[in-house]
């Protein structure tokens, strides 16, 4: 990220200028203020009613201290609700949506950068052209592919394996794996073949290790993207016992008190929440590298 | 293939390669057996969940399939019905609707953002942080967090923040006419971030000689940034907006959830009558309709894409 960067367009000279100083920085803490309101505000205020009696919200939507707390909207949604075995859920699908990723971008984009076959190009074009098909495209034959799959006569609706392995199909996360095996050293590839590694061990001993920033970026967007999703879970998972929180708050707000559905709201965002302050470099690194390689 | 190695070989430097022949076992012994082993999840899972889909899309637009009968050949069919459907004008108007107010709101706003932010001495990361934090909600949480802020009693959370003001109440969602800048303020909530971040890692590559130059020629801020900032931010300021149009062309999330395209079919959206024709009748979907819809929007990013790219294309290359 940009903080080490000296700023540039107000030179240190500008800044000893009253209007300047007066003018920029008072825009500037005017930015951090709405930035709190507006960005922290609708999470603070979800955790404020997530432990405030319903009542007490729907009167005082906007007070800032609940007129006595109901800790017993968490323990109720995680329980009665069952947002504990949805959330449950969400992680499996998550962590398999994140495995089969990992897994195709890592090998696909090392045959493509490293290996390099012949038919490289054509894959290399092929993998370009998906990133043009609008997602929308793919929704009905995918649904139809999961449904009645070809040669096979067996649906994979209720299948976890219906939404992992469509996600690892991303030509995203194969392209910017392989520009960053495109930047790796070839010397170091070179003395470990001359060393005896054949591309197993080159892979597994040598690029891997040396690729963890991008395995990085890739694992965090895999498992945000994998958290966020609705509405393919929504169409291939039909049983609620094995649909992830996304899928099943719409209707847990049908079923409960206010109280209850907003503590299991207050649930669903702490996981991106928290791994997002914990690798917000990832995040935001990688946000930087999607408009990078977008443009 | 004879003729096609003829034609290839003399495009080879001579000396640069001494094999010229390419038998099954050179490639082989090659290392060809691993290299494939290497590519095979990507060719399975882009065959099955990327190219055969998009293949079948195109072959299911012209059909008429229920999952049930086999398919029959329909020809351009399900391109006319969908066409002669009374519900298509709502939805492409309520779509260029939600694009155009999603870039009156959500264009400028990050760029200004950004800009003050790069500028920032101190703890410029809780900035960014900050801006960020909606994008990692979980969009389904969003909306429906949203839905409870726009409660239309004047005992909703939006409105008694309008009541402090003596405003209000107002109808948010359950007026046609306020539904639709209802969901694009909270798409823009939702979206805003990651462009701010898309914009200040761009803004760090602007060259700081320039600002240097412009200082010396007597350029005060309003003109460094005018000239100068936004010049060089061209490129990305280009793509952004075709992603965000073509994002917004999409958009599904929020009228679903928010106002299942109501009220008065106010928030109709393409992709949610692409959802109707599919998915929305419980006695079997047509899938019909549904692809040829969806080709037809693909098709018309792909073509507004390509003339947006060749209109602007002097500009930013400039």
């Amino acid at each position: 990220m940009s903080d080490e960067r000296p700023p540039a367009l107000i030179t240190p000279a500008d800044w000893r200028r009253p209007v300047v100083r007066f003018g920029m920085g008072g825009a500037q803490a005017a930015l951090l203020v709405l930035l709190i309101v507006i960005g922290l505000g609708p999470i603070l205020w979800l955790a404020k009613s997530a432990v405030t009696p319903t009542n007490d919200t729907i009167s005082h939507p906007m007070g800032l201290f609940p007129h006595g707390f109901a800790w017993g909207n968490l323990r109720e949604a995680w329980v009665n609700v069952h947002v504990g075995l949805y959330f449950w859920n969400t992680i499996v699908i998550a962590f398999g949506s994140w495995l089969a990723q990992i897994v195709v971008a890592t090998t696909g984009g090392y045959a493509l950068s490293v290996l390099r076959p012949r038919y490289a190009k054509v894959l290399n074009a092929l993998l370009l052209t998906t990133l043009f098909v609008p997602a929308v495209v793919l929704l009905v034959p995918l649904y139809i592919e999961i449904v009645k799959p070809p040669l096979i006569h067996h649906s994979f609706i209720d299948s976890y394996w219906a939404i992992w392995l469509p996600a690892a199909a991303s030509a995203f996360n194969v392209i910017i794996v392989k520009r960053f095996f495109d930047n790796l050293p070839r010397e170091i590839f070179e003395a470990a073949r001359i060393d005896g590694a054949g591309p197993f061990m080159l892979f597994w001993k040598i690029v891997l290790p040396m690729s963890k920033p991008i395995l990085g970026v890739v694992s965090v967007f895999a498992i945000l993207a994998s958290w966020k999703d609705f509405l393919w879970p929504l169409l291939v998972l039909s049983d609620p016992n094995k649909q992830p929180l996304s899928v099943r708050l719409p209707s847990i707000q049908a079923q409960t008190s206010l109280g209850v559905f907003l503590a299991a709201m207050f649930i669903a965002c702490l996981v991106p929440i928290a791994g997002f302050l914990i690798f917000q470099r990832s995040f935001l690194r990688g946000n930087g590298l999607g408009g990078a390689i977008k443009g | 293939m004879a003729i096609s190695e003829v034609k290839v070989e003399p495009a080879v430097l001579p000396g640069e390669r001494l094999r010229v022949r390419h038998t099954p076992l050179t490639w082989l012994r090659g290392g060809g057996l691993t290299t494939l082993l290497f590519c095979l999840p990507m060719l399975i899972v882009f065959g099955l969940f990327s190219w055969y889909p998009i293949v079948r899309t195109v072959v299911m637009s012209l059909q008429h399939t229920n999952l049930v009968q086999a398919p029959t050949w329909v020809g351009l069919d399900n391109f006319r019905a969908v066409l002669q459907d009374p519900l298509l004008p709502t939805a492409v108007k309520n779509t260029l609707y939600f694009a155009f107010l999603a870039l009156i709101f959500g264009y400028p706003i990050p760029l200004a953002a950004a800009v003050l932010m790069s500028e920032v001495r101190k703890r410029r990361g809780l900035y960014s942080v900050l801006a960020y934090l909606p994008v990692v909600i979980p969009p389904v949480v969003a909306v429906l967090l949203w839905k409870v802020f726009y409660d239309a009693s004047s005992l909703g959370a939006f409105n008694t923040i309008l009541g402090w003001v003596g405003l209000g109440p107002w109808p948010w969602l359950q007026s046609a006419q306020w539904a639709m800048p209802s969901l694009v303020l909270e798409a823009t909530w939702a979206n805003a971030g990651g462009t701010v971040i898309i914009y200040l890692a761009a803004l760090t590559a602007v060259n700081a000689d320039l600002y240097e130059a412009a200082s010396v020629d007597g350029a005060g801020l309003w003109r460094k940034v005018w000239h100068v900032t936004l010049p060089q931010l061209r490129g990305v300021l280009l793509v952004t907006m075709i992603l965000q149009i073509i994002g917004t062309a999409q958009v599904f999330l929020e009228p679903y959830l928010f106002t299942s395209g109501g009220p008065a079919n106010s928030t109709l959206t393409v992709l949610l009558l692409i959802y109707d024709y599919a998915f929305g009748n419980s006695l079997g979907g047509d899938y019909g309709k549904a692809t040829a819809l969806s080709l037809m929007l693909a098709v018309f990013l792909a073509l507004f894409s390509l003339v947006y790219l060749r209109a602007t294309r002097s500009w930013s290359e400039e």
